[in-house]
């Protein structure tokens, strides 16, 4: 199917619509962790779903592109079929479960583990795009703080952690501030991923639905954990190997295997996983390729 | 678009044959979608020159003006022209494809077009947003006969180290508020023939030394 036979419009959204979110992207791009406010649509799926992420999609995807959607990491749970199918067909798009041939990736949650390159564009479903929003629930002074610059209060929260527990308790949607200037939030990925926020060859885009925000941060742009000197960002994730491919240094997933508090650590990221399992890596509890000796 | 019953029809102005009807993409749908791809890798890759083709405005308009046109203005969006380009065929072509809110007011502009020295005689009054809402600023699109001139440094977000972009000088000096203005400030496209730049406000620009 081509982009022309599809029964919708390119990409679902109207041309008006389209403009609207592409005018804010080009903003968010050229002020790096700010939220600009756009005129978020109803999809046809229900808020949490990523209808951020897939409006963003909509008004990036061109006629060119491979999709690939990822949910937490993986390209076969719910969310990631469907909003890969939906694209399918408002767009005629080829799709892809290959994070190396894909152009334009959605994620929800996760950073794909391999390395990504310049040209590729990874969009996060957001669902609080505002890091302060616990902390002060009023707009109108979220946006003054952001103004000013004004991030004590995001300090002291974290401060609040290393009182009660010892260490900043924030495991997801850690904070990180963006060239210097604005305080953003990641989207709720693991803070195991923050690192590879910054620097990174791809742009990346951010957009919640719910919330009617987007931002963006270019590629090759600063972006900081924030921390204390006597406490300094710590990346965590399990102390393990993937029990399937033996990958070390990933973000695993913790599945519960019997009643007796058995378990396991898997790969987050199922492409990276098959890819090491193609190449012939096996952990303890990788079941051999077939024509493979048990 | 119809009247609707009973309502007076609104006179529209009548564009000459063969100029303001023609010249807009192909397939609106696909055309404006990679138009926005060239721009977007343009603003998010400063230093990088893409094409930007599919469009044929009417002169002095280059094509890649016409294409960011098609692309991204619409009703929505106040377009200033510099007085050079406030030629009528040129404002019933945008008028007619892009629904464009023309206005001489510079201070009201989303999108301004101009070569350097008339975009620098009104660039005080070109919106660079507001502390709370620095997205509410101007996008100033650069009409340039060629990327020739000064080789600039550029360096900042979206650039690996620095890159070098040819330019005229006074394209250095449109930017040059930016850094001051931070987190407000104008962004600009430099446009010439069917080929873009872009040069979002966080660009720090020296002059390439030797």
């Amino acid at each position: 199917m081509t982009p022309q036979d599809t029964e919708y419009n390119f990409a679902y959204l109207d041309e008006q619509t389209k403009r609207m979110i592409r005018r804010a992207l080009l903003k968010a791009v050229a002020i790096p962790g700010y939220q600009v406010p756009f005129a978020s649509r109803e999809m046809p799926m229900p808020y949490g779903w990523g209808t951020g992420g897939v409006q963003v999609t909509a008004a990036t995807l061109t006629p060119e592109d491979t999709l690939k959607v990822i949910d937490q990491g993986a390209d076969d749970t719910t969310n990631a079929v469907s909003i890969r199918k939906f694209f399918q067909k408002v767009a005629g798009i080829s799709v892809t479960e290959k994070t190396a041939e894909a152009t334009v990736i959605q994620t929800r949650h996760r950073i794909p583990e391999r390395d990504l390159e310049a040209g590729q564009i990874l969009v996060y479903q957001v669902p609080i795009p505002e890091p302060l929003r616990f902390l002060e629930p009023r707009e109108t002074e979220t946006r003054k703080m952001h103004a000013l610059a004004e991030y004590g209060l995001m300090h002291v929260k974290l401060y609040e952690d290393i009182a009660r527990h010892g260490h900043i308790a924030t495991a997801y949607a850690y904070p990180v501030l963006v060239e210097g200037r604005f305080v953003m939030d990641p989207s709720p990925i693991p803070k195991f991923d923050n690192p590879k926020l910054s620097n990174s060859p791809a742009l990346q885009l951010f957009g919640a639905g719910r919330e009617q925000r987007i931002h963006a941060i270019p590629p090759f742009t600063r972006v900081v954990s924030l921390d204390f000197e006597d406490h300094p960002f710590e990346r965590g994730g399990a102390d393990a190997d993937c029990a399937i491919c033996a990958a070390s240094g990933v973000y695993l997933d913790e599945v519960i295997v019997d009643d007796a508090g058995g378990r396991m650590f898997v790969c987050s990221d199922t492409d990276h996983c098959r890819e090491r399992l193609e190449a012939g890596h096996r952990g303890p509890m990788g079941a051999p390729a077939e024509g493979e000796a048990a | 678009m119809t009247a609707a019953p009973g309502s007076a029809p609104v006179p529209v102005p009548v564009p000459a044959p063969g100029s303001a009807l023609e010249g807009g993409f192909a397939q609106p749908p696909l055309d404006a979608a990679r138009a926005f791809r060239a721009l977007l890798d343009a603003l998010s890759r400063p230093g990088r020159i893409n094409r930007l083709p599919g469009a044929t405005p009417p002169a002095p308009f280059p094509e890649a003006a016409g294409a960011l046109a098609l692309a991204l203005c619409d009703g929505e969006t106040p377009v200033w022209l510099a007085p050079e380009l406030r030629a009528p065929d040129l404002r019933a072509w945008l008028t007619f494809h892009c629904n464009a809110a023309l206005t001489e007011d510079a201070a009201e502009a989303a999108f301004a077009f101009g070569a350097p020295a008339a975009l620098a005689e009104a660039l005080d009054a070109f919106s660079i947003g507001s502390p709370e809402y620095p997205d509410a600023s101007a996008t100033l699109v650069v009409l340039l006969p060629g990327f020739e001139g000064a080789p600039l440094t550029l360096a900042g977000p979206g650039i690996d180290g620095a890159a070098t972009l040819t330019l005229p000088e006074a394209v250095a000096a449109l930017h040059a508020p930016n850094r001051a203005l931070f987190p407000q400030g104008r962004d600009l496209f430099l446009v010439a023939g069917d080929r873009v730049a872009g040069l979002p406000r966080t660009t720090r620009i020296t002059r390439k030394e030797g």
